[in-house]
């Protein structure tokens, strides 16, 4: 209570001031909230991380509106706040036109590869890569020849996802039948588990016994529908493994905690520029822990390390949608 | 009978739900362990101690007066016009469209162009609901929601497939050219020396806005289209009796408030975003329903309204950056606001009223003389409830 008053008293007097130059970092959460149990939760958890081990304290806003989005870069960065940390590609316009401004800020960006101002630290994952292996291990564990692929909101990212799935899925067994659909086309489609659950349903009628969901919050009802019928999941972004121990295949990791970790360790002194974390910089990945050990049998593991190895060398290359804005082997 | 004195139903009444509504958010912010007092200050500081807080402020405002004036005028009518938000989302469309495809001189022929446009959009998606009530008896509210996420959809589509840029991963429409940018608070009264309204959105359209509330209350109370709508919403068989068309008036007054809901795109979308995101209007269209209630369908109520929405959303986003208080606990306090105001209105209302007539008969008694009947012109008639 205390703290917290001190916390409000002092961050009143900043925004009064708001000249102090405290070298404070800030995340901006975006508008999922800081407990999607996924992307932002992510962020989150690497920030506590970076606080716990430090004893520093972080500035922190969960965004509410579009307007806020300039308004929170703006204010942190007059606040002092080095570096702004911000999650997720609609994020990249209002960074294109405050981060001019603050040129002695630096900002990082989460899931964006294509702005062209210095003093921004921008942060991709080969999302595709970690995909293509996920895939790879759910064709490997189906036994009906058909794979499920259940996305969020519809836009290029999931595309993005399900596309490297099928790739992999198709790599294994090219005769494979990959069902996939998005829960809806509105933000509320990352956060709706019972439309998870029934696309679940639907595709196992459809004969699907792996379903890899990448949803964000309605992924938790896929998860859960899966493991209550009895076929195997794939969770995403965080290891969901221990969500229903030896009911989920594996997860396609993402390591945003680790993006927002090492902002923050280097502090005001960030490297700026484009970095995309691939297989190479196990930056994506599969989840292999206790609870999915028995799912992944040791050839399946030699298969999926093997290509992840070609993937880093060059020689299997992972077709991106966003090339051409079109998957090869998948149409949504 | 004695009536409330206006007064208090314009001044005392919403007033007194505020400050109920205060205590109970205070209430809130004390239950989690914060300071109530502190946490007021921030608001208050942040939202209307600089003129950066009021260029949030006024551009919030700008939003929900476009919206609040929708409902009015549909309320005015006796329709419940709950699609504000698709109407708006449309007129984003309808703003994207023509700042998009065609090269603009000036950003005033710009603004009268998107305006239009946005507005024939919103009135568009308004239509369609209006003529299901009107030929079909389809209840509006029901049509009107369910067209709020067919506009969703629509918009997500255009978006998704027609409208994003090559290659971009935003479900978001290019940047609008250069010429269509509007001028903002900043550039208007920023002197050299003194910066004003710094990195605020605030922009000409809130002039619009405010000539959009004297538009209305012209439209409203000095046409003969302004009466028949009155007249229909006070009572439709008396209406037809007149010799009003029920068709007409519902299309009439539902264009108009689906055309209001469009401009407000004028403000989201050519004002602050420059382009077109995916949820450009964040709930507006529904706070509008507030804001038309709170302001009893009056356009100055709205104007007063929509600012103190904008208040509360800027002084939100304040507590936001400043504070742990968890931003569901921020839209608690917003929507203990709107419970008070808009929801909760006969609460205070009919004690108050009790407390009127007993001082009037009181006065009576005394002999203080018979009270005279008011000035009771028709604008100052509360409104029905919806």
């Amino acid at each position: 209570m205390t703290f917290m008053k001190s916390v409000i008293g002092a961050a009143g007097a900043l925004a009064l001031t708001a000249a102090a130059a405290l070298a404070e970092p800030a995340l901006i959460f975006d508008l999922g909230g800081k407990f999607d149990k996924s992307f932002n939760e992510a962020a989150f958890r690497g920030a506590k991380r970076w606080s716990d081990e430090t004893g520093n304290s972080f500035l922190e806003i969960e965004l509410q509106s579009e307007a806020q989005r300039e308004q929170a870069l703006r204010r942190f960065a007059e606040a002092g706040a080095n570096p702004v940390i911000t999650m997720g590609f609609a994020m990249a316009d209002p960074l294109t036109s405050v981060a001019p401004d603050y040129p002695d800020t630096k900002f990082v960006v989460i899931d964006v590869s294509w702005l062209d101002v210095p003093n921004i630290r921008q942060v991709a994952f080969a999302e595709h890569e970690g995909s293509y292996l996920v895939g790879m291990l759910a064709a490997m564990a189906s036994k009906t020849g058909t794979v499920g692929f259940i996305g969020g909101m519809d836009v290029p990212l999931i595309r993005h996802f399900g596309c490297g799935y099928a790739q992999g899925a198709k790599a294994v067994n090219p005769d494979i039948k990959i069902v996939a659909n998005m829960t809806g086309t509105t933000p509320a489609a990352w956060n709706d588990p019972v439309k998870g659950s029934e696309l679940t349903k639907a595709q196992i009628s459809q004969g699907a016994d792996v379903i890899y969901a990448a949803a964000g919050g309605t992924g938790v009802g896929v998860l859960q529908t899966a493991a209550d019928e009895g076929i195997l999941s794939i969770g995403v972004d965080s290891n969901q493994n221990h969500l229903h121990p030896g009911k989920v295949l594996t997860s396609m990791l993402k390591r945003v905690d680790v993006a927002v970790y090492d902002a923050m360790k280097a502090g005001e002194n960030v490297e700026t520029g484009v970095f995309t974390l691939g297989l190479a910089e196990n930056g994506v990945g599969y989840a292999l822990d206790e609870n999915n050990e028995a799912l992944i049998t040791d050839e399946m593991k030699a298969a999926v390390e093997e290509a992840r190895q070609k993937i880093i060398d060059g020689e299997i290359k992972v077709v991106s949608y966003y090339e051409n804005d079109s998957c090869p082997v998948l149409s949504f | 009978m004695d009536r409330m004195p206006q007064w208090a139903d314009v001044v005392l009444i919403p007033l007194i739900s505020l400050i109920l509504a205060a205590i109970l958010s205070a209430l809130v912010i004390l239950g989690i362990g914060e300071d109530p007092v502190a946490a007021v200050r921030m608001m208050v500081n942040g939202a209307v101690g600089s003129t950066y807080g009021w260029g949030y402020t006024l551009y919030y405002a700008t939003n929900f007066m476009f919206t609040g004036l929708a409902v009015a005028v549909a309320f005015h009518a006796r329709l419940f016009n709950i699609g504000g938000e698709g109407q708006a989302m449309l007129g984003g469309l309808g703003v994207a469209l023509v700042c998009l495809h065609v090269p603009w001189p000036h950003w005033s022929v710009a603004l009268v162009a998107a305006a239009i446009s946005a507005a024939a959009f919103g009135a568009a998606w308004a239509a369609i609901p209006a003529w299901l009530q009107a030929r079909r008896g389809s209840h509006i509210v029901i049509t009107t929601i369910m067209f709020n996420y067919i506009a969703a959809a629509v918009l997500n589509y255009m978006l998704v497939t027609a409208l994003r840029p090559r290659g971009s991963m935003d479900p978001a429409t290019a940047r609008f050219p250069e010429a269509v940018h509007l001028p903002t608070f900043q550039q208007i009264f920023s002197s050299a020396g003194q910066p004003l309204f710094r990195g605020a959105p605030a922009n000409i359209s809130f002039f619009v806005a405010v000539f959009a509330c004297i538009a209305v209350w012209a439209l409203i109370w000095r046409t003969r289209l302004g009466y028949e709508i009155r007249a229909y919403g006070h009572s439709e068989t008396g209406a037809r009796y007149a010799g009003i068309s029920p068709f007409r008036i519902t299309m009439i007054a539902m264009l108009i408030s689906g055309g209001l809901a469009g401009m407000m795109a004028i403000n989201n979308v050519m004002g602050e975003a420059e382009r077109l995101v995916l949820n450009a209007t964040e709930g507006a269209g529904f706070i509008g329903i507030a804001v038309a209630l709170m302001g009893r369908s009056h356009p100055f109520g709205v104007f007063l309204a929509a600012i103190l929405f904008g208040f509360l959303y800027q002084g939100g986003a304040e507590l936001a950056l400043w504070t742990n208080i968890p931003r569901e606990l921020i839209v608690v306090i917003q929507a203990l606001v709107i419970l008070f105001t808009g929801a909760l209105d006969n609460m205070v209302r009919m004690p108050l009223e009790r407390l009127f007539q007993a001082i009037g008969r009181k006065r009576r008694d005394a002999g203080e003389g018979a009270p005279k009947p008011g000035p009771r012109s028709a604008q100052h008639e509360p409104e029905p409830e919806p």
